[in-house]
């Protein structure tokens, strides 16, 4: 037993060593995707954002219908910029809801009057515990969530332009 | 010419290096005893060198000697002085130096200073610092060298990292250095030690020291970075379990445990192999931390060299040091005779579940910063964030600091459990107190940890004092004193923790000039934004007019934008009461004329670094009593002679 002790932090030394030198010498892989895709939406209730957009909760994201969950904050410049993108695609039938993050109704309202709004239903997270839950790391991030409630894919950053085809395509698969 | 001076004497400090480590293979293994003699003004000559070598890059840096490289790629002739001087370590290369002078210096210390070891042990020591010198030597040498020139030397440099651009951060990782590094020395007194086969209250009395002097630096530099990204990251937070963050606690979490052992086996002679073991490791943590730092293999906002190459030359020293001194342990430890023994209840083992815990808490530590790691090396990518450590570390800690609060009203091998029970009943009652005011006071308010962090600190606070109870204060020993401070500075520290962490508030705005914001109980008058210009910045600052209880004070947060490099950073305004600190970040115009502006109020977060000061102030008065008591004793001796 002692002698076992004595040799033990070598062999986990050796472990972490090979650890390291796998890590050190693997090429180097950026894309990241999210561990929750293929699962269903955590279980979430959120309060309204806006003053006029109904509050949101996770069971309404599991009607059949695939949609997109847009997290976005009415404090974040490249959410503004998105905001045509969103539009476009309200326009080409897509049904948008949202998540505001560390949001309050005036700012949301104020943002939502300069930029449009193409969402139906807004709920606020005011300490982004839904966010962290959903496993997403800012704003914005948009979610195809399929007619079952679950993550399909998960867009991170905002949405240019050429990534409209692509996330009507992802809706069309969600089907 | 002064580049060239400083890298010919880091190479002839490493060639003394390799003289240092021949001269003692010959002494101890070749029984050529004589050239011992030659070892001691070696190793002083090494150190003298290295500091040199620092010193030279130091001047380099001030002169802004574009034709350096280093100079040239991390400086800006338009730098206000203090920072040139610390872009010295700003930088890959030169931190790399500082590490090595460092070390150099430490040998030079232990050559110098180190009485109390025999002399076999003493040369056994050196030769394994110098063993550890050499691999950094190399890596310096063979791929980072910081006096490499450029020619032709352009007009001027790209500039620091103006986060770095910070009178805190100037200092924050020497301190931290003298930590990591520091600890070398633990990790080759238990090498000597090894080879020697002199493990026991001696040698703990000598290596205690050095321990606890590279313990205090590590304290302190954690402390100040702590307080580093508070203030200038913007985020309100104090620790992110970054990384580098993680890199920098985790061979303090090993250090403090060596502390607590080492001071078993100085008094008791228990705990040897382990003692030996914590000594390896901790030193061990320092160097896979700045191999994790270094290689770039954990992306993290500290990494300022992602190089693969770098990577896998640290990879080899570590496999080097660490797998040799494991190896060494395993192999010379089985000769060493089992320690003193002690009862179950007594204060060795309240220190040898103290040094559990914190093994756990470093094991989890470790895990936690290497996961995504691991995954990877499966397939898959996760990432592992502060709630992970905040969930699984806190707990521990808690019981951690209960543990710390009774070891030291347990008397050394055997002490009655009534006895024990009987003077700890104040710090319960107060613990008991607490549980039903802080209840009473913010139940359903605040999270379960803050809570029993709250009831902790309290308890703690009063328990850490107890030791002082009706003791004779002028006769206690200074380093009593010292324990005592530190181990209070904890409860102040985790009561800083549990209230910024339960009653914290945060607002966030997008305002106007001329617009009021009411937040925890104050009013903040947002009057205009004025563009302002430094010596090597412009920045847009905000007057804002704080006001509480009918006291008003003008805070400027701001938005600083540096040229070279292209950066914008946030000055975060921080006004410190008694109670807290409200911090106002100036963030981007929202639209027209509308400023985003995040605020908050902290109360009590000061305690938070008040109480890793304290920490290290206990430490210093630790090693000053014990060094004088050691000192007395020798004298007293030497007139009994007489």
């Amino acid at each position: 037993m002692r002698r076992l002790l004595i040799w033990l932090p070598l062999a986990l030394f050796l472990g972490f060593f090979a650890l390291f030198a796998s890590g050190l010498f693997k090429p180097d892989d950026r894309v990241i995707t999210s561990k929750l895709i293929g699962q269903a939406l955590p279980a979430f209730t959120l309060p309204a954002a806006a003053s006029d957009r109904p509050a949101l909760a996770s069971t309404q994201l599991a009607d059949g219908k695939p949609r997109l969950l847009n997290i976005f904050a009415s404090w974040c410049i490249p959410c503004a910029a998105e905001a045509p993108q969103l539009m476009a695609l309200k326009l080409a039938g897509v049904e948008i809801d949202a998540i505001a993050i560390r949001d309050a109704r005036l700012d949301v309202d104020a943002f939502l009057a300069r930029n449009g709004n193409p969402y139906s239903r807004i709920g606020l997270d005011a300490r982004s515990g839904v966010q962290i839950a959903l496993g997403s790391s800012g704003v914005p991030e948009t979610f195809v969530i399929d007619g079952k409630g679950r993550i399909a894919y998960q867009h991170i950053g905002d949405i240019r332009a050429d990534d409209v085809p692509m996330l009507l395509q992802r809706l069309k698969d969600a089907q | 010419m002064i580049a060239e001076a400083g890298l010919a004497a880091l190479w002839f400090a490493a060639v003394l290096a390799l003289l240092q480590l021949f001269l003692v293979g010959m002494g101890l293994a070749g029984g050529k005893g004589e050239v011992l003699g030659a070892v001691r003004p070696v190793a002083i000559l090494q150190g003298v060198l290295t500091a040199g070598a620092f010193v030279a890059l130091i001047s380099l840096f001030l002169r802004s000697d574009m034709s350096v490289l280093l100079v040239a790629t991390n400086s800006h002739s338009a730098k206000p002085w203090l920072y040139k001087f610390a872009g010295t370590w700003g930088n890959h290369e030169g931190s790399m130096l500082l590490w090595v002078t460092v070390m150099g210096v430490a040998g030079a210390a232990v050559a110098l200073f180190e009485r109390a070891l025999k002399r076999d042990a003493h040369m056994a020591t050196l030769g394994a610092q110098a063993a550890i010198s050499l691999g950094f030597y190399a890596f310096l040498l063979f791929s980072s060298n910081p006096f490499a020139r450029i020619s032709p030397a352009p007009a001027d440099g790209q500039g620091l990292n103006p986060l770095l651009q910070d009178p805190g951060l100037a200092f924050h990782p020497p301190t931290l250095y003298l930590g990591y590094v520091g600890l070398s020395v633990a990790f080759s007194f238990a090498v000597g030690s090894l080879l020697t086969r002199q493990v026991d209250a001696a040698f703990a009395r000598a290596m205690r020291p050095w321990v606890l002097a590279a313990w205090i630096m590590l304290t302190l530099g954690i402390t100040a970075g702590s307080y580093w990204a508070y203030y200038e990251l913007g985020w309100g937070g104090w620790w992110f379990w970054d990384p580098v963050e993680n890199a920098s606690l985790m061979p303090w979490l090993a250090a403090t445990a060596l502390l607590h052992s080492v001071t078993v086996l100085a008094t008791r002679d228990a705990l040897r192999a382990w003692t030996v073991m914590l000594a390896v490791v901790a030193f061990s943590m320092s160097m896979v931390g700045t191999f994790l730092v270094r290689s770039g293999i954990l992306t993290s906002v500290h990494a300022f060299a992602v190089d693969p190459e770098r990577g896998s030359f640290i990879l080899a020293l570590l496999a080097l040091y660490i797998g040799g001194a494991l190896a060494l342990f395993g192999w010379r430890i089985g000769t060493v005779r089992e320690g003193a023994p002690f009862e179950l209840v007594s204060r060795e083992t309240f220190l040898v579940v103290n040094n559990l815990l914190l093994s756990v808490i470093l094991g989890l530590v470790l895990i936690g910063t290497l996961y995504p790691l691991m995954t990877e090396a499966f397939g898959h990518k996760v990432s592992v964030g502060a709630p992970y450590f905040d969930r699984i570390a806190g707990p521990i800690a808690l019981i951690l600091l209960i543990v710390m609060a009774a070891g030291p009203l347990t008397r050394w091998r055997r002490d009655q459990a009534r006895a024990v029970a009987g003077r700890m009943l104040i710090p319960a009652g107060v613990a008991l107190a607490a549980v039903v005011l802080v209840g009473a006071l913010a139940w359903g308010r605040i999270g379960l940890l803050p809570y029993c962090g709250l009831v902790v600190a309290l308890a703690v606070g009063v328990g850490s004092l107890a030791p002082l109870w009706k003791r004779n204060l002028r006769r206690t020993p200074l380093f009593t004193y010292g324990m005592v401070i530190a181990h209070l500075g904890c409860a102040v520290s985790l009561a800083g923790m549990a209230c910024d962490s339960a009653f914290t508030i945060e607002k966030l705005v997008a305002a106007r000039p001329g617009d009021t914001i009411e937040t925890a109980g104050w009013t903040l008058r947002f009057q205009r934004i004025l563009p302002l210009a430094g010596d090597n910045w412009t920045a847009l600052q905000a007057d804002v007019i704080a006001e509480r209880n009918g006291r008003a004070v003008v805070i400027h947060p701001q938005s600083r934008f540096f040229a070279s490099p292209p950066t914008t950073t946030t000055e975060a305004a921080l006004l410190t009461r008694w109670n807290g600190q409200l911090y106002v970040v100036l963030g981007q115009e929202a639209d027209a004329g509308r400023w985003q502006m995040r605020i908050w109020w902290k109360p009590f977060v000061t305690l938070i670094w008040l109480g890793g000061i304290m920490i290290a102030l206990g430490g210093l008065l630790a090693l000053i009593g014990r060094e004088r008591r050691g000192w007395l004793m020798k004298w007293r001796a030497r007139r009994a002679m007489a």
